[in-house]
């Protein structure tokens, strides 16, 4: 390949920029693992999980356990993506093809919208609006539910702007061909688009979970905050996130490094699931082939 | 071709001179501060007593323009751990301070009551002492059984490491692990929020943060306790008793310049941002 003097320049530009910002992961990974290692050597993982309650700041010793928390933020999130995945898609499905051109870009104008509001704004209307909603059908009112309802709406435009770039590298030919065989646009959707478009929404749905889990001012102010199970829809709970963004200010020693070590628990989960991702697109893409 | 290998060209160069002049930026800068070396007093601690020291500092600043205040919260016990390993000159503490806390000098420069509120709709115009620790203790789930309404209580509650937690759990004697609580949240006006939405909730918080907001219109009224109102001059003749002390602490013997700045913010000249922040000032 020809290569000229500034393209070297430029080339040597572009790999300190990757460097940087593949070095920054790295450095936070290893930050995080520096400021949990306290906690790790002084409480070690098992109590994390088997302490009799989340107490980090009583006489010695503190008591820390994470799994309601644990619990309480795949609960949230796979809530909001049970919820946020049929609406995404159908919404997807409905701008692709079916909605006339004008409806269909105002309609996809305004999930844009959406995806850029910011998170507190989304909190600040479930604490005032949705909250005393619930409250009214149900005391106390924040509760995995009001989590659930605000997650969904804040991961469904990740999942349909997603569904949409999936369903627009579906190839024109496909289609066609599908409507050469005479075949019905319900199954040429169903039939020729999904399990073609598949990957892209696998990676849609996990990408939106990362973003569930990672989620932090809207659900600290609708949920509650109460560490415990929830036993059922209307009990509040206190998610990974939320716990971290209420105590980090004022912990200290201890109690501060086991903050590091949720918050570490939680990278471990996001990364576990872009692996996933991945996978799981690598592996349908060797299907086609 | 050849034109754009000549358009190509000229980006590296503009990165460079961008890269250069940002170089200068910075260096000037740099040297600026210097050269000037404003004197600092770090300060560092609780949330409720920034907003007031932030604005007395400011204060001072115009009155001292070579010194510097640098303000951070990070909650009471941050004030007192900062100040006793020389990280911060002085810390702010919301709540009264045993003497085995801390080996230096407290300075009080204002007063916060914590008072309970209830949605303004609450036909419940007043609570005994009793009946706050068995609704708070969980003893008793239902607005009926303390004379209300018929509705299941909703307590709510602050998280754990907030000095008006402290000083609520010292007034009515309870241990943080004895209360039953439906919510749990972080600053004042997630609590006033969190009322103001939920006619069954019951929660406590600043007194000046909920005086402030009734006097804009939010959904929520001050209880009485033991028959006292909540107000400024019952909070500084100590007839309301669920009220702490907003202290400034520092080592033993401090620097003439940090003696200065709490000797400012103790004096009369704050009174007015005292009351501006909603705080109830020692001087009267």
């Amino acid at each position: 390949m020809f290569q000229s003097r500034t393209d070297s320049i430029l080339s040597w530009i572009l790999r300190g920029c990757a460097m940087t910002s593949g070095a920054i992961v790295v450095l936070i990974f290893g930050f995080m693992l520096i400021e949990s290692w306290p906690a790790i050597h002084q409480i070690g993982w098992l109590r994390f999980l088997s302490d009799s309650a989340w107490n980090p700041t009583a006489q010695e010793p503190g008591q820390f356990n994470m799994l309601p928390m644990i619990v309480a933020s795949i609960l949230v999130s796979i809530g909001a993506i049970t919820l946020a995945t049929p609406l995404g898609i159908g919404s997807a499905i409905f701008v692709q093809y079916y909605s006339p051109r004008l409806v269909g870009g105002i309609y996809r104008n305004i999930i844009e919208l959406m995806a850029g509001v910011p998170s507190v704004v989304y909190g600040l209307w479930g604490l005032v609006v949705l909250v005393p909603i619930i409250a009214s059908w149900h005391p106390p009112g924040p509760s995995l539910l009001a989590g659930i309802l605000i997650l969904a709406m804040m991961i469904l435009p990740t999942i349909a702007l997603m569904t949409m770039a999936a369903f627009q590298n579906v190839p024109a030919d496909y289609i066609r061909a599908s409507a050469a065989l005479g075949l019905s646009r319900t199954r040429t959707i169903l039939s020729v688009v999904l399990p073609a478009a598949k990957s892209g929404l696998f990676t849609a749905v996990l990408i939106a979970m990362g973003r569930a889990l990672g989620e932090t001012m809207a659900v600290l102010m609708v949920t509650g905050n109460v560490v415990q199970l929830p036993s059922k829809m209307f009990d509040p709970v206190r998610t990974l996130t939320a716990n971290m963004a209420m105590e980090m200010a004022y912990a200290m020693d201890v109690h501060r490094s086991s903050l590091f070590v949720s918050g570490l628990l939680l990278m471990g989960t996001v990364v576990g699931l872009v692996l996933t991702a991945e996978l799981l697109s690598r592996r349908s893409r060797h299907a086609e082939t | 071709m050849s034109r754009q290998t000549q358009k190509w060209q000229t980006q590296p160069k503009g990165a460079a001179v961008l890269c250069f002049v940002a170089c200068m930026l910075i260096f000037c800068s740099c040297s600026q501060v210097s050269s000037h070396r404003p004197q600092r007093i770090v300060i560092t601690g609780s949330s409720t007593v920034a907003p007031l020291v932030a604005e007395i500092g400011k204060r001072f600043e115009q009155l001292h323009p070579n010194v510097r205040i640098d303000v951070q919260t990070g909650g009471s016990s941050r004030g007192i751990a900062d100040v006793r390993r020389g990280i911060a000159d002085v810390g702010m503490v919301s709540r009264e301070i045993a003497p085995q806390e801390i080996d230096g000098e407290v300075f009080s420069i204002a007063l916060d009551g914590v008072g309970l509120i209830t949605h303004r709709d609450n036909p419940l115009s007043e609570l005994s002492q009793e009946q706050i620790v068995a609704i708070f203790s969980g003893q008793v789930r239902n607005w009926k059984e303390v004379g209300g309404f018929d509705g299941e209580l909703v307590v709510v509650n602050k998280a754990a490491g907030r000095s008006t937690l402290d000083v609520f759990l010292q007034f009515f004697k309870l241990a943080p692990e004895q209360i039953r609580s439906d919510i749990v949240i972080g600053d004042n006006e997630q609590g006033i929020k969190t009322v103001a939405g939920n006619r069954n909730a019951i929660g406590y918080v600043s007194v000046g943060s909920a005086e402030h907001d009734i006097g804009l219109g939010v959904k929520i009224k001050l209880l009485p306790l033991n028959g006292v109102d909540p107000s400024a001059a019952n909070i500084r003749n100590q007839s309301y008793g669920l009220a702490r002390p907003l202290n400034l602490i520092t080592r033993k013997s401090p620097h003439s310049l940090v003696r200065e700045f709490i000797e400012f913010a103790q004096s009369s000249q704050v009174e007015a941002i005292v009351k501006e922040q909603n705080f109830v000032s020692i001087a009267d």
